[in-house]
């Protein structure tokens, strides 16, 4: 099948559809063959969760959408990524989150020597609509996350694990973002904060419009809060559903939250193990 | 000559760093003052222990090698202090100089990661062209503002030819491409200006000319105008930089990419756009140095001798700290000066070719991230 009937119904479905991967195939280092085929998509205005393993390829999918892939060599080979109506994968990161696309990273990755407001002001490099803006969102930001007020002055590297991951959403809503890539928020926080953290992220999404695409480990938190699910292993999607579906699907329990009794090793042995969409490309 | 000489001989080498690093360390370790307490205490009692040493053994022989080395300039220094200012401004002057062609290095350091071996001769190459330009009848401040035009021009040429395919290599392939860049810079500019020597143009661009003698210290001072006039411009540009650096979107997005490259690419900064400036940056501050030291010598490829002298600087303060090369620079300059004008004279001079890389060396054993290097955050 071309690429040209693939891109084809992208238009038709960009009213209710914010992203879709189509078929993705992610090789890095020119030989390591990481995501083997993946598919998604985010209506607009919703929250999705990726749930998975360590090495399952959450991150990897999330890097291939924002682009910075290229920074760690590597390069999506098959499929497209069509963002708002557009076809994205091409395009530096810079171009994305001009178009509103922008990713928090796993592990914060705030600016360590620069100070709290300092980081939150880099998050608005790309906008051009001028200062005054710029100032009204940075009191938003300070309205949301009053603890980052506190510390606007201190350096981001002396500020705690959940003040940082704040920061860090807060830096990429000062873009001003429609969709946002959370990358494992829940990353070494204690629960209290992981929770205070995914209570913003439905704030967020319910008064700024704003789409979250997550990359969990944390599936009994994540399911919580997003609407629906997509369950990868080793570079496939195996599964995916309603987050109410999946929190009660016996497999699910089994694996990803540990409640349910016998020894499957993987998803594969497991009846609802999907198949890869292999017509498509 | 005996073995207690030899001791103290090799004290003499250790002397002035623990001076040096005990003063210092007071600034770069503040946010860690317990962990420094006892380092402090342990370097102050062999620093009394090397003066009392000395001080014993300049007693005992008051003519010896120990007398001259340690006791002798001082006595010097105490006597005739006009001799001292004179020595300690030219110093300054040339310390300035040093520090401006590491503040290049300092910039492209931080933003791109790469250790720019061109730097100097980018000084050698804006100057040259600004004076090349003159010389083919453009006038001075037109040829100024083209000077700065092909300054652009090189940093995005380096670039989009250099940097983005190089991106992700190892640092010392980046590092071999600047040794590249450097001689293809040489090759260029002799092609382009010739390879003889040049008069900097310091009149046309209304540089002071001659001395102000001044009466201080119970003797005469002077100071040449365009020294003066370095040290000035020295100063604005660095300050220029400084607020450039903290206040504007563009600064913050510099001190973002040069904090890490992977969240500045994801907050939408682009590396591209923010080389090319970082270089710019560079291109200037070489073009102003190219101008003050072209107006103290000659134009010419010979500088870049006097452009690795960065290097030292910025062993001693760090690769990563502008305010460490401006005091490298200063301390590098001043160091150079008053050990050739003090110290010269006992093994034959020629001390101000090789002091600087001397105590360079001493800093790399001892304290290897220089005075103000990269405080690493860590969290606990």
């Amino acid at each position: 099948m071309s690429t040209a009937t693939l891109e084809q119904p992208a238009p038709v479905t960009a009213t209710d559809t914010i992203l879709s991967l189509n078929n993705i195939e992610v090789i890095y280092d020119h030989v390591v063959l990481v995501l083997k085929g993946v598919s998604l998509t985010v209506p607009r205005k919703g929250i999705v969760a990726i749930l998975g393993a360590n090495g399952a390829g959450k991150t990897t999918t999330l890097k291939a959408i924002s682009n910075l892939l290229k920074a760690e060599r590597g390069e999506v080979t098959k499929g497209s990524i069509v963002f708002d109506g557009e076809r994205v994968d091409r395009m530096s990161p810079n171009e994305l989150v001009r178009r509103g696309c922008i990713q928090v990273m796993e592990g914060r990755h705030c600016f360590g020597h620069l100070s709290i407001e300092e980081n939150l002001l880099t998050g608005a490099f790309t906008r051009r609509d001028g200062n005054a803006a710029i100032k009204r969102d940075l009191e938003k930001i300070y309205e949301l996350f009053p603890r980052l007020k506190q510390r606007r002055n201190s350096q981001a590297g002396y500020t705690s694990g959940g003040e940082q991951q704040m920061c860090a959403v807060g830096r990429a809503m000062m873009s001003k973002p429609k969709m946002i890539l959370l990358d494992e928020p829940s990353m070494g926080l204690a629960p209290q904060i992981v929770e205070e953290i995914f209570e913003i992220v439905r704030r967020l999404n319910a008064e700024d419009g704003v789409s979250f695409l997550v990359a969990e480990q944390n599936t009994n938190m994540a399911l919580r809060y997003a609407t629906y699910g997509y369950i990868m292993e080793t570079g496939r999607v195996v599964m995916d559903g309603e987050a109410q579906m999946l929190r009660e699907n016996e497999d699910v329990k089994e694996f990803y939250l540990g409640v349910a009794e016998g020894n499957k090793k993987s998803f594969r042995e497991v009846k609802s193990y999907k198949r890869r969409k292999r017509w498509l490309s | 000559m005996p073995i207690s000489e030899w001791r103290t001989d090799d004290h003499r080498i250790q002397e002035p760093e623990c001076k040096g690093e005990e003063r210092m360390s007071d600034v770069a370790a503040q946010p860690a003052p317990s962990l420094l307490a006892n380092g402090w205490i342990r370097t102050g009692l062999i620093t009394a222990a090397v003066i009392a040493a000395i001080a014993i053994g300049a007693r005992i022989d008051p003519s010896g090698t120990i007398h001259k080395v340690f006791v002798d300039p001082f006595q010097q220094m105490v006597e005739a202090p006009d001799l001292l200012a004179q020595t300690v401004w030219e110093g300054l002057v040339s310390g300035v100089l040093y520090a401006l062609i590491a503040l290049g290095f300092v910039l492209i350091f931080k933003a791109s990661g790469v250790f720019n071996f061109a730097q100097g001769i980018m000084v050698v190459f804006a100057a040259l062209t600004l004076v090349g330009l003159h010389e083919k009848g453009v006038p001075a401040f037109l040829a100024v503002i083209l000077t700065l035009g092909v300054m652009f021009v090189l940093a995005a040429t380096i670039e989009r030819v250099v940097l983005r395919p190089l991106v992700n290599q190892p640092d010392i392939i980046l590092f071999m491409a600047t040794f590249g860049i450097t001689y293809f810079l040489i090759g260029f500019g002799e092609s382009v200006f010739g390879g003889n020597p040049k008069q900097m143009i310091t009149s046309e661009l209304y540089l002071p000319k001659g001395a102000i003698d001044a009466k201080i210290l119970g003797g005469l001072v002077s100071f040449q105008k365009i020294d003066i006039a370095a040290a000035v411009i020295a100063s604005l540009m660095i300050a220029a930089l400084a607020v450039f650096f903290q206040y504007t979107r563009i600064g913050r997005a510099l001190r973002a990419v040069a904090d890490s490259h992977k969240a500045a690419l994801s907050v939408g900064i682009s590396l591209n756009q923010i080389w090319v400036i970082v270089w710019f940056t560079a291109g200037i501050v070489a073009l102003i140095t190219g101008i003050m030291w072209g107006a103290r010598s000659d134009v010419s490829f010979a500088l870049e001798i006097v452009a690795l002298k960065a290097l030292p600087v910025l062993i001693l303060g760090g690769f990563t700290s502008i305010p460490g090369a401006i005091v490298g620079g200063l301390i590098i300059g001043i160091g150079e000066k008053l050990g050739e004008f003090y110290w010269g004279p006992l093994i034959g001079g020629g001390i101000e070719s090789w002091l600087a890389y001397f105590i360079a060396l001493g800093f790399l054993l001892f304290r290897p991230q220089g005075l103000f290097g990269d405080k690493i955050i860590e969290r606990i």
